[in-house]
């Protein structure tokens, strides 16, 4: 009782206003998370067995050769000591040069996170205006044939590889049909032909007001951007329906039918706004997973995005790559939390 | 909500839609060559520094050399380039060589005799992995002012001792012998770095094509040099677009997207074979897949063992099979296409030989370990070499790693046997023959581990010395002779049991002419290709 009384005190003593304090300790809560990724990834780096010296000066170097790079590198300071340097250049936002390619690793992720967050924006987008209606007219309509085709659906987007099912797009739409553009951000008619402003090619196309440049990119972007919307709505579709079957079965439902209420309204107005907070959360979490970049999207797709510039630098031990994408896609992760969470005070009525 | 419904709804669909109004792409521009290629090799292209395929291939269409190789012939060997011409001094340590006049940079700056010897001088000093290319010839950071010079339209090169000229010049046609813009890279140094940093990603030369930009894991792109003293190329831009599925470039192939697909695996061959405009052309490279015998082992430096080892490999099975079009059998230490490779190849999958082989040696219940990195199919190789060796009485333990893992037991003599592959670095004998055959200290303190040959605990014999002294030749066809013989000794004698040499395999439009790889001796070069 006394130590409650303590803690008032000090509380008092404090006075800071509340949204201060939630400042402090949302931004204490994601240098704490960063921190313990950065070691993480920063020690998986160090003992993963592949040599990053080997892997820069190649098979036929000399011991010299090896030598010198070994010391470049600080790598025969003690592991903490290393750790230490890493972090201090972080904070001072230099995420060091690539080992691999010898440009700044922020200029790399300034160059392949665009291409990332393009495809998976349209891929949510197809995955949400798809996915939320198909999951409530198949909650709605339990057993019907949608609610079928639904779980076929799913099913499928569940179960089929993501590189198969990319290559058989490819095969049909382009291959065959020619309907959309090949693998690549634009055809080479297209390439560098607009200024980047924001690395976003439809975007950059638009302020360019190129229209012909624009139109390619779209083309080239449909088919991936179709196929991770497609893996996110076997996702949401799913979660959807199971979000409105528990809540067309709750009593305020079936008040609400007793008293005459349409069909429509009962769904739309009643049982889907309930399930609002909870989908936030369902496509926060797909969001995310497509801003980690699909690797193998991004391999059949030659999409150079920040999936496959991580993957690589893994594979070649270049570790200064790998702590930046970590640090980018920790920040994706905490940022997509964060909103949701505002999304949630929006939403849920409880929560302000 | 309801409206935002529709609205969204309505958006997507008018978005499917629409893609179907998309059209065909059209074929590549009549003046452009778009290549699909794996170009997640290149880490820079310093010339002095790139060591790496795709590297050297943006290096040899951006940088002259001294005397380069012709690629639509390759076989005639180096031919002058910014060198008009040369004279051998008589004790044979000293080259001088008249530049040609006219040449400029893409900078515009003059190509002179001084842009070259900096050049060289360069790479000596920065010491980066190529360079013992250059430090053999008994160059190194302190001498190179004097050993490397400009005298006006001249530039003298001082070896420590007599070379063959061929060997020398051919040292000079790889990528370490591009002649860099000395005025634009000077500009661009830090730290005295003699603009190192900035080389990785630029470009400073004088070649057929300018370098407009690469992107790493994405793009390369070069234009023609409208100034180029050879005449501007046929190809005015060649896109290089890092695609890394078979598949994916087949596609682009067949729909006429790019013009060359360079990383098919043989099943997309085969199938792209049999498309109408499409033709495949083979080129050997110069990888070498082989075994090799571990001599600290007791019984594997039996003479007998070692040759026994030769019959136990299914060369045409394999070749046959897993290979199919990717590997040819080769049992020589020199690629076939290099000066004086040998094209013997007398061994065959013989199980009962193999046997007579080791009973004779009084080998029984052998076990060895074969150490083999994670490359499917160097797996498969392994695989197919322990099944055989069953069949002989000898126990395979296949031991999986990376290449950190494996390699660095390799290179200090610790495993059995070694199943690796192995590249020339540069287009002269010397290059093979200086580490299969060549090992002046067999003893651990010699710690040689860039000589295969010690890696393995061999004493070759005289075999070194006849390297050495093949080294020295200067007469081409006693060259050759010399390097005829060295190779049928090695074949018997070593414990390297050489198996297949690469075939590249590239697709291509078949309006594409003149196209080259670069066999095994150089790189690929754009500005000869038509279409």
């Amino acid at each position: 009782m006394a130590l409650i009384e303590d803690n008032g005190k000090g509380r008092a003593r404090a006075s800071l206003p509340p949204w201060i304090q939630t400042a402090f300790l949302t931004i204490g809560s994601i240098a704490m998370t960063m921190l313990g990724l950065l070691f993480v990834t920063f020690i998986i780096g160090r003992v993963m067995p592949i040599d990053p010296v080997l892997a820069i000066v190649g098979e036929r170097a000399s011991q010299s050769t090896y030598d010198a790079v070994f010391l470049e590198l600080g790598l025969d300071k003690p592991l903490i000591v290393q750790f230490a340097y890493y972090i201090w250049d972080v904070l001072h936002l230099d995420f060091g040069t690539s080992l691999l390619n010898a440009r700044p690793v922020a200029e790399d992720i300034a160059r392949v996170f665009p291409a990332t967050l393009e495809l998976a924006t349209l891929g949510i987008f197809f995955g949400i205006v798809f996915g939320v209606p198909l999951g409530v007219v198949a909650a709605a309509r339990k057993g019907s044939w949608i609610d079928q085709l639904a779980r076929v659906l799913a099913l499928v987007g569940y179960s089929m590889p993501i590189f198969w099912l990319g290559l058989m797009g490819l095969l049909i739409f382009y291959g065959i049909l020619g309907w959309v553009g090949g693998p690549g951000r634009v055809g080479i008619f297209y390439v560098d032909v607009v200024p980047s402003v924001t690395g976003l090619i439809l975007v950059d196309a638009a302020l360019d007001g190129n229209w012909d440049v624009f139109k390619d990119a779209f083309s080239h972007i449909i088919l991936p951007a179709s196929l991770l919307g497609y893996y996110s709505l076997a996702y949401i579709s799913r979660m959807t329906r199971s979000f409105m079957l528990e809540q067309l079965s709750a009593e305020y439902i079936t008040t609400a039918r007793v008293k005459g209420m349409s069909e429509w309204d009962v769904i739309w107005k009643h049982a889907f706004r309930n399930i609002r907070v909870q989908l936030i959360t369902v496509i926060a979490l797909s969001y995310a997973t497509l801003l980690e970049g699909s690797v193998l999207t991004e391999i059949i797709f030659s999409w150079p995005g920040i999936g496959s510039y991580i993957t690589t630098a893994l594979l070649s031990a270049d570790m200064n790559a790998v702590l930046g994408g970590t640090v980018v896609v920790g920040l994706i992760f905490i940022l997509l939390n964060i909103f949701s969470d505002l999304l949630y005070k929006v939403f849920d009525p409880r929560a302000k | 909500m309801n409206t935002f419904a529709k609205l969204l709804t309505g958006a997507a669909i008018g978005l499917a839609v629409s893609v179907t109004s998309f059209s065909a792409m059209a074929e590549t521009p009549a003046n452009m060559l778009v290549i699909a290629h794996r170009i997640d090799d290149v880490t820079t292209i310093d010339p002095a520094e790139s060591f790496e395929f795709a590297g050297s291939d943006i290096s040899r269409n951006v940088y002259n050399r001294l005397v380069s190789l012709d690629p639509n012939d390759l076989a005639a060997g180096y031919k002058p380039d910014l060198a008009e011409s040369w004279d051998v001094s008589d004790d044979g340590k000293t080259i001088t060589f008249t530049m040609r006049e006219g040449v400029t940079f893409h900078s515009g700056n003059p190509v002179t005799a001084e842009d070259a010897a900096f050049s060289l001088q360069r790479a000596v000093i920065l010491n980066k992995t190529p360079a013992f290319i250059l430090t053999q010839f008994g160059f190194t950071p302190e001498n190179a002012a004097e050993t490397i010079r400009a005298d006006g339209n001249k530039l003298m090169i001082t070896t420590d001792k007599r070379y063959a000229t061929s060997f020398i010049l051919n040292c000079l046609t790889a990528t370490i012998g591009a002649v860099v813009d000395k005025e634009t890279v000077m500009a661009n140094e830090v730290d005295g770095d003699m603009g190192n940093e900035w080389l990785k990603t630029n470009s400073a030369g004088s070649g057929p094509y300018k370098l407009d930009s690469w992107k790493p894991n994405e793009s390369v792109t070069l234009s023609s040099n409208p100034d180029y003293y050879g005449g501007a190329p046929t190809m005015e831009r060649v896109i290089v677009r890092h695609v890394i599925e078979s598949a994916s470039q087949r596609l682009l192939l067949e729909r006429g997207d790019i013009d060359i697909a360079r990383n098919l695996n043989p099943e997309d061959v085969a199938g792209a074979s049999q498309v109408d405009g499409v033709k495949i052309e083979d080129e050997l490279k110069g990888r070498l897949m082989y075994l090799a015998l571990n001599q600290k082992h007791p019984e594997l430096s039996k003479p007998e063992v070692r040759q026994a080892f030769k019959y136990l490999i299914d060369y045409e099975g394999m070749r046959d099979s897993f290979l199919k079009g990717q590997y040819t059998i080769h049992q020589n230490f020199l690629p076939a296409t290099y000066l004086g490779a040998s094209e013997e190849n007398p061994f065959s999958y013989n199980i009962e030989k193999a046997k007579e082989l080791l009973a004779a040696a009084g080998v029984e219940n052998l076990e060895v370990e074969i150490g083999v990195r994670e490359a499917q199919e160097r797996i498969e190789i392994g695989q197919s070499f322990q099944n055989a060796a069953a069949q002989a009485g000898i126990k395979v333990n296949i031991t999986v790693g990376t290449a950190k893992q494996i390699l660095a037991r390799y290179r200090a003599r610790e495993l059995d046997v070694y199943l690796g592959a192995w590249g020339p670095d540069y287009p002269d004998p010397q290059t093979n023959a200086g580490t299969f055959a060549f090992n002046p200290d067999n003893s651990d303190a010699a710690q040689a581990t860039g000589l295969l040959a010690w890696r393995n605990s061999w004493d070759t014999g005289g075999l070194t010395e006849k390297v050495e002294a093949a080294v020295v030749e200067n007469d081409r066809e006693a060259r050759i002779q010399m390097y005829q013989d060295i190779q049928a000794e090695f074949r018997e004698t070593s414990p390297f049991v050489i198996m297949f040499q690469q075939i590249e395999q590239s697709a291509l439009r078949d309006n594409v002419t003149d196209w080259s790889t670069g066999q095994a001796v150089t790189s690929a070069a754009y500005w000869q290709v038509t279409k």
